[in-house]
């Protein structure tokens, strides 16, 4: 019997539940219900409305990052510089209120000066064709010690008349749930969505999986590399307004290490350093992971010095888990 | 009107003399074979065809007029396809994917466009069945043998319905039955009123399918003719040097 054409354009190599089954964010997700079931046994605190809204509003500063590196990383780069940005965008938002302007001023000036670290990146790893490691490296020195000449040493503490808003943008919450929980998770909707169903998301994993011929077939390669550093860049800079709202202090030491949790979510959620696969959901679900081990130790009354024993643990069991699937299928 | 001239062509990289001195011609409808050894610069000139590199010195004419190519998409809008050597293939990507890359079907939501995946899967399948391939649009080139990561490589040649399709050695590397499935697809190209330019290494294959053959060694051409005035015998005699012009 012969197949139509139709019919042939919607065969598949895998059923959707293989699919699904092959899918690493699946198997994160799996494994972060196990240990919320766990923890619910081993502490009474674990579900309470409390103890969830610090977890969520935690893994948010880390998450909305790790959604600027994962699209980095897919097109075979990575950010160093993400907590630098972190710290200099946050320390000029707060310099920018204590002078006492407005909050959308100070924010303003955070996410302009985020943009146009994330803008040098690119310029320089898109078109002067420099290593994102190398260049992102230079950043994350230069931006740190930006942040601290900026601010003197300081702590920023009063944000000017604007400072109840601007703590409360940070702080707050609407209908109980964290305000910045809320805005990762409207971001990983966005990032998903650009990422799977826009050419421009097509052409951020061709650039990962063979740039060669992307560049052969048409796409703008360059411009695409500079988008995806100047949106970590954006990224860092909405993270460092909502934290230093929250903390309703800036010093610029903000952001330190933030990188490498970053880079620990996303590469926990799936996406392959080697470019050419991940996603949102992934960063968003990793960085997850990583607060509740670190929430779960903390309530199982673990010594806080070992969670980075269990996170790194975690990270090298993830990568070797999806590699171990990769040769299985493969 | 020829179709498609070199008139002169000469490519230099530093003191290195690639190309001397080519000229070369290809009438809409028509197979030519592009025959030589590794290094007698059969490469060079597709890239120069291609327009990812600029001749040195010499013309290239193209619907009769002197065109000149800035890079291969500039090639490619004036009516030149290439199916490369290695594919130039994503294989995070799927068949559809890849097939359209840089020139995805669209659809527009004011100034936001989205990807039209079912119009991109029906496309490539109708060309995947034209081609007699049994690739399936939504499958991962990853996972995709020779011959189907072949015809994903030509389908996108056919997005543009270019004048032109220049092809890279295009049957090395694919099963018996593919092969022809190829040099089926190649005869149809002709039959279609498209200028077919075949590099090969594969003797057989040039001349099931060409028209006409060029030789080259050295960098020059030393024989062109039409293939039936010709023989594998004299062509191999050429390409080794045997021969030295015919």
């Amino acid at each position: 019997m012969n197949a139509t054409l139709d019919q042939v354009a919607q065969q598949k190599e895998h059923t959707p539940l293989r699919a699904l089954f092959a899918n690493q964010p699946f198997w994160v997700t799996i494994a972060l219900i196990v240990m919320c079931l766990v923890m619910s046994q081993v502490s009474d605190v674990f579900f309470t409305k409390d103890n969830f809204f610090n977890v969520t509003r935690n893994f948010s500063f880390i998450g909305i990052i790790a959604l600027g590196m994962t699209m980095v990383i897919i097109t075979r780069g990575i950010d160093l510089s993400v907590g630098s940005v972190v710290g200099l965008s946050g320390m000029v938002t707060a310099m920018i209120m204590h002078a006492g302007h407005s909050w959308w001023l100070g924010m303003g000036g955070g996410l302009l000066t985020a943009l146009a670290c994330g803008l040098v990146n690119g310029v320089l790893v898109a078109y002067l064709d420099l290593s994102s490691f190398i260049v992102t490296l230079g950043m994350y020195a230069v931006a740190r010690s930006l942040a601290q000449v900026v601010s003197q040493n300081h702590m920023i503490y009063e944000f000017g008349p604007d400072e109840k808003l601007f703590t409360t943008i940070g702080g707050g919450t609407v209908f109980g749930i964290a305000n910045t929980f809320i805005v990762l998770v409207v971001l990983t909707v966005l990032v998903s969505i650009a990422l799977r169903y826009t050419p421009w998301g097509r052409w951020v994993y061709a650039i990962g999986g063979n740039e060669h011929a992307a560049t052969l077939t048409g796409v703008r390669v360059q411009r695409v590399k500079l988008s995806v550093y100047v949106l970590s860049g954006l990224l860092s800079g909405i993270t460092a307004v909502l934290l230093v709202g929250y903390q309703g202090a800036a010093i610029n030491a903000m952001g330190t290490g933030y990188e490498l949790r970053a880079i620990a979510s996303s590469v926990i959620g799936g996406t392959d350093l080697m470019g050419g696969a991940g996603g949102a959901y992934g960063a968003f679900i990793g960085a997850a992971l990583i607060e509740v081990i670190r929430n779960s130790l903390l309530l199982a009354g673990v010594d806080a010095n070992w969670e980075g024993t269990f996170v790194g643990l975690f990270i090298v069991f993830a990568v070797a888990l999806s590699k171990f699937r990769e040769l299985k299928s493969g | 009107m020829r179709l498609f001239e070199l008139r002169g062509i000469s490519k230099h990289f530093g003191a290195i003399q690639a190309l001397s001195n080519v000229n070369l011609n290809v009438d809409a409808g028509e197979v030519l074979g592009l025959m030589g050894d590794n290094g007698a610069g059969k490469s060079t000139l597709i890239k120069i065809m291609a327009g990812n590199f600029r001749p040195s010195s010499g013309e290239i004419w193209l619907k009769g007029a002197k065109v000149d190519f800035h890079n291969p998409v500039d090639a490619r809008r004036k009516g030149v396809e290439v199916v490369y050597q290695d594919l130039a293939l994503c294989d995070n990507l799927t068949a559809a994917e890849n097939v359209f890359l840089g020139r995805e079907a669209k659809i527009k939501f004011g100034p936001f466009s989205f990807v039209n995946f079912p119009a991109m899967y029906r496309e490539a399948a109708r060309h995947f069945a034209e081609l007699k391939s049994e690739t399936r649009p939504r499958d991962l080139v990853k996972q995709m043998s020779g011959g189907q990561r072949q015809a994903v490589a030509i389908a996108r040649t056919r997005l543009s319905n270019p004048d032109i399709v220049l092809m890279d050695e295009p049957t090395a590397a694919i099963s018996v039955r593919q092969v022809a499935e190829v040099l089926d697809l190649i005869r149809r190209l002709r039959d279609q009123g498209t200028a077919v330019i075949l590099i090969s290494h594969r003797m057989p294959d040039v001349f099931a399918v060409c028209d006409h053959l060029s030789v080259m060694r050295r960098g020059t051409v030393v024989a062109d003719k039409p293939i039936k005035q010709t023989s594998p015998e004299e062509v191999t005699a050429l390409i080794t040097g045997a021969l030295e012009r015919a």
